[in-house]
């Protein structure tokens, strides 16, 4: 016990538990995706996988307590390593060409986290808090139909699509560093196989936000 | 000699008395500077000007004046060791700048390398890192094998080498925006892990080295690569991934 507890105060051990989370967190927003894109080719399809998602109860009570702590957690660590990180030079420089030897947005992951956590709020008021007040404190019936109506008049509303797509820029740009970072910090680099992640992050970074653009813009459309 | 045109720059070079006291930009004319002289020689003469003005002269790192042991350091318009890629301060010539410039010029700026006088900074932090694990205890009895004779892969050997050309200057920890030293300490230990004489050691080796670095002071890495562009030597990313992996196995193996 006393290792682990030494290896996750470390330096290093911080990087490995923010790559870890965010490597979870990258799969879960694929699988968000993957459920979410239905909803603008079929209904049905939509409204039982949400159906799936909303009442089994291995999703319900374990993945989703996982999830939210893995959400809370890449936060928390994040300001954490933030604050640890402008401490360490109390001092700023009057002229830092940080241009010259890194790209815009790995220097600003703080500020494009900042944004999704402002995104996330808005997120969770406009869906998850409604879902679990119908589910756990309402205790409507479930009916299995109800999701796709649910999601799709929330994107009526042009401020939000707005909000909406201005948010998975952030996220794109986000991913764009994150994704290979990650499994930098996780040691796994080689010349045989980084070339191949960089290449998937930069697809993974820019086709996934893409896609929840394109559902917010479509439902958009059709609803007018 | 080139017969080119002598250089007249404006110099904003930062002045602290000491780590208590509160630093400041002053600036500084210098006139006819050689575009062939070097950056170091620059100040050279901009110090002579001040001594013969009855000034403190600017104090600086220097040593070798060859791009080899590390001393000179300076953050130059914003980039350690200024402009151009792969060279230390010293090895930065006037050429590379155009007359009538304004150059800043500041020390390595980081909590962990308090200033000592104007662009001078103690990078004792580094040295106390190397003692706390940066070293292979060899049986130096007279029974000592001869290091030739230990069969090492191609591969691994020129990789420990091109870590081994890391010379401590701190440019990494300058120019990171969380001032963190991983790319110097990464570049440390994989030198000996990557070497039949250095693995005996390695695990409690990246566990002293790292624990060591985080008491020092310096920030988290967030794989932003300045270091790697900024380093003098063109130490590798790769290094500190294999640094974390080092620190895994020794932590838990």
């Amino acid at each position: 016990m006393g290792w682990t507890k030494q290896f996750f105060s470390s330096s290093i051990g911080r990087k490995f538990a923010m790559a870890l989370s965010a490597l979870f967190l990258i799969i879960f927003l694929l699988q968000h995706f993957a459920i979410n894109v239905t909803s603008t080719f079929s209904e049905d399809i939509f409204n039982e996988l949400s159906h799936f998602m909303g009442t089994n109860p291995l999703v319900q009570f374990l993945l989703q307590p996982i999830l939210i702590f893995g959400v809370v957690f890449h936060f928390v660590m994040g300001f954490i390593l933030e604050i640890k990180n402008r401490n360490s030079r109390e001092v700023k420089y009057a002229i830092n060409k940080g241009s010259a030897n890194s790209s815009w947005m790995s220097r600003n992951m703080i500020w494009s986290g900042l944004f999704i956590l402002f995104f996330l709020g808005f997120h969770f008021y406009d869906f998850w808090i409604p879902e679990m007040n119908y589910k756990y404190v309402q205790f409507k019936p479930e009916d299995p139909d109800r999701y796709y109506e649910e999601v799709v008049h929330m994107f009526a509303n042009p401020i939000r699509v707005v909000i909406y797509v201005l948010s998975f820029v952030f996220l794109s740009l986000h991913l764009l560093h994150g994704f290979q970072s990650s499994f930098q910090s996780i040691g796994a680099r080689h010349d045989k196989y980084t070339p191949a992640i960089r290449k998937l992050g930069k697809i993974y970074a820019l086709a996934v936000p893409a896609g929840f653009i394109f559902i917010a813009i479509y439902h958009y459309l059709n609803l007018l | 000699m080139s017969a080119t045109e002598g250089l007249n720059l404006t110099l904003k070079v930062w002045r602290q008395n000491g780590n208590e006291e509160k630093g400041r930009m002053e600036t500084y004319q210098v006139s006819n500077i050689s575009p062939d002289s070097s950056f170091l020689e620059m100040m050279d003469i901009l110090n002579e000007q001040l001594i013969d003005e009855g000034n403190e002269p600017v104090a600086f790192d220097h040593d070798c004046r060859e791009g080899i042991c590390g001393m000179c350091s300076m953050f130059i318009n914003g980039e350690a060791h200024g402009p151009g890629e792969q060279i230390t301060t010293c090895q930065l010539h006037m050429r590379e700048f155009k007359n009538g410039d304004t150059i800043h010029i500041e020390p390595w700026r980081a909590k962990a390398f308090p200033v000592i006088k104007d662009l001078v900074v103690d990078r004792g932090a580094f040295d106390r890192i190397m003692a706390a694990g940066g070293f292979v205890s060899v049986n130096t009895s007279g029974n000592t094998q001869d290091a030739n004779a230990i069969p090492v892969d191609k591969h691994d050997a020129d990789k420990a080498f091109d870590a081994a050309t890391c010379i401590g200057c701190g440019a990494c920890v300058a120019t990171c925006k969380n001032a963190s030293a991983m790319l110097f300490v990464s570049a440390k230990i994989s030198q000996f892990a990557l070497l039949p004489q250095g693995q005996v050691e390695a695990k409690e080796r990246a566990v002293n080295m790292v624990n060591k670095m985080d008491e020092e002071g310096f920030g988290n890495c967030t794989n932003t690569g300045a270091c790697e562009v900024e380093c003098p030597k063109g130490i590798s990313l790769e290094n500190i991934a294999r640094m974390n992996r080092e620190y895994l196995k020794g932590s838990f193996g």
